[in-house]
């Protein structure tokens, strides 16, 4: 007869699971009921306002008559102005497919199968396309200001836009920071301090409202340019700090194998450090993304109407505006609907990208 | 006496004169003279803090130095960036925690300075990555990670890795120090295969057995000095000075 120990067969099932994690004691017990019943009411209470007594139809006095349910007729009504803004009404189909077409050369660029250098003119010829379609004035399109631009297509420009430039700028930045020449290194650390210590909205305001009067008399530049500027600056700021704290994660071993084999400083950093530095700050670096894809709110300040502003200008209407609950939930759906995103593919990177490298 | 040594010994490839080297105002090297002929083996021991580790570190310029000199192959190594890439073709570094790339595969890492530095084409970076891990006995390990690989597998890839910029000297730095025991000797053999076939090589090691077998000289290091330098034999049977002797009985005494 043998002695060895066998692994005791684990209890399976939804109910073993509950003894165990639940009501393993008296004092869990209490526990769990007390926060079992807050989520049950909870529950019922969203079913019961958002579902059982809502009023779907697009009629403001059937909303008025029910009053303890919501009242998602305001969303079938103001949808397309709370999504384009101002965009005009007959030329919608454009920021419409615009939006798309961004959307699907995002996903595109983030699957590690189109890693490939034709990803680089696919994006510019993208970019001058939704150019066109944006701003018209040429192939029969009729001429579309950029100040009618608004809605979620804004806040994608301004975010995505953002997130492309203030990646690579971020990168030169925290390289500077590190650099041996000194002019380099104070000029970085000044420009991400300075940055760095003031709020965005006063960035935006700078770049609205000071900025132009740098410039020689005559020279305009576009307000939503300014803004999509200052958006960037700020970012890079805060993603030098990120990828600095990257690059000091690398072992100090890597520059020197790296060195010892002749590369050069440039190459060392393409193909050693960063490619590791940047795996490590994948967490963080999305962090500024999520929250910078919610902080171009803020160009409502200098009169730029991204998502949350079109929201705010479609409950000004006295028909509806006692029903501002639920155009914040829809576009708090939207802002969700992104950012989650964001992280769940940060996540699956992270994985993908240990996968195979560990023991 | 730097000029003489250039021009009389064609066969000279290493010729360290006078030097000195500083941390802050901590004297690390002191008046260190060293000269290696092409094919020699010289094994430098000494005990920790003695500088051997900044003197090799060095000779590709991993550590500036303040006064002195050093000849790589007739090149001055000093701040000239041109001279600096030509020795570091010239010179390869095996180091004490591997420091194989991580998010490479092992393929890879013994391509990547054909390929950037000598700009080998990929292909025959391949073929000869792969003669020198059938020469390291781990080519079935190719497309693997070094993660996924043992410590002694990996000083192994490292030193194929090194060989693999076709040096004319090899860099040890303590190559077996962060081991476990039973992985020490594999290294080993794969570098006492590399001294037989005469490559010029610098190493330093406690590995005492190894220093027998395959130096032309020892050399004994203390407090940033060269103490002693002899054959192996003369320097492990009849040490002249005090600190060496003291050394070996500490090292050997167990």
């Amino acid at each position: 007869m043998s002695n060895v120990a066998i692994k005791p067969p684990s209890q399976g099932g939804i109910v073993n699971w509950m003894k165990e994690n639940l009501f393993s004691n008296k004092l869990n017990t209490v526990i769990s009921i007390i926060c079992i019943y807050f989520i049950v009411k909870f529950l019922v209470g969203v079913v019961d306002w958002g579902i059982l007594n809502a009023v779907f139809a697009a009629d403001a006095s059937a909303c008025k008559a029910a009053s303890d349910g919501a009242c998602w007729g305001i969303i079938s009504e103001k949808y397309r102005f709370i999504i384009f803004g101002t965009y005009p009404a007959d030329e919608q189909l454009r920021p419409l497919i615009a939006m798309v077409w961004f959307v699907g050369l995002i996903v595109c660029s983030l699957h590690r199968s189109f890693w490939k250098l034709w990803l680089i003119p696919l994006w510019v010829a993208s970019l001058i396309g939704l150019g066109v379609l944006m701003w018209g004035g040429v192939l029969g399109l009729s001429y579309v200001e950029n100040t009618q631009w608004g809605g979620l297509p804004l806040t994608l420009m301004l975010s995505v836009v953002g997130t492309v430039a203030a990646f690579p700028l971020g990168i030169l930045l925290a390289l500077g920071r590190r650099s041996e020449l000194p002019l380099i290194r104070v000029w970085c650390v000044a420009f991400i301090e300075l940055v760095r210590g003031v709020p965005l909205i006063s960035v935006l305001f700078m770049a609205s409202v000071m900025f132009p009067l740098f410039l020689p008399e005559g020279v305009t530049i576009d307000k939503l340019l300014r803004a999509q500027i200052g958006i960037i600056l700020f970012t890079s700021a805060y993603l030098a700090e990120v990828f600095r704290g990257g690059l000091q994660a690398v072992p100090k071993g890597q520059y020197e194998a790296a060195a010892a084999m002749g590369l050069t400083y440039w190459q060392t950093m393409r193909v050693v450090v960063m490619p590791q530095a940047l795996r490590i700050v994948i967490p963080p670096t999305v962090n500024s993304f999520i929250s910078m894809f919610k902080d171009t709110s803020l160009v409502l300040i200098i009169g730029l109407f991204d998502l949350l502003a079109t929201a705010k200008v479609a409950i000004t209407d006295p028909v509806w505006r006692a029903f501002y609950i639920e155009v914040y939930i829809f576009v708090a759906a939207i802002y969700f609907v992104f950012c989650y995103s964001m992280a769940s593919y940060a996540n699956n990177l992270e994985t993908e990208l240990r996968k195979g490298e560990q023991h | 006496m730097s000029s003489n040594g250039q021009t009389s010994a064609d066969d000279m490839l290493i010729h360290v004169n006078n030097l000195n080297k500083w941390y802050g105002d901590f004297h690390v090297l002191k008046d260190i003279n060293l000269h290696v002929k092409k094919g020699e083996k010289i094994i430098i021991c000494g005990p920790s803090g003695s500088g051997k580790s900044t003197m090799i570190r060095c000779m590709n310029r991993l550590e500036k130095y303040q006064a002195g000199e050093i000849l790589i192959d007739g090149i001055l190594l000093d701040d000239n960036v041109k001279n600096l890439e030509a020795v570091r073709k010239e010179v390869a570094m095996v180091f004490q925690h591997f420091n194989l790339f991580p998010h490479m595969t092992i393929l890879d890492n013994l391509t990547l300075a054909p390929r950037l530095v000598n700009k080998m084409p990929r292909k025959d970076a391949e073929d000869m990555a792969m003669s020198y891990l059938e020469r390291v006995k781990i080519p079935q390990q190719a497309n693997k990670f070094p993660g996924q690989l043992s410590g002694g597998q990996q000083q192994r890839v490292a030193i194929a890795r090194a060989l693999c910029s076709n040096p004319r000297v090899m860099l040890f730095d303590e190559p077996t120090s962060a081991l476990d025991p039973e992985m020490i000797k594999e290294v080993l053999d794969v570098m006492v295969e590399l001294a037989e076939e005469g490559t010029t090589m610098i190493c330093v090691t406690h590995e005492m057995g190894f220093a027998k077998q395959v130096a032309d000289r020892v050399i004994f290091m203390d407090e940033g000095s060269i103490i002693e330098e002899n054959t192996p034999h003369e320097f492990f049977d009849n040490p002249q000075n005090e600190r060496t002797q003291l050394f070996l009985s500490q090292i050997l005494g167990h």
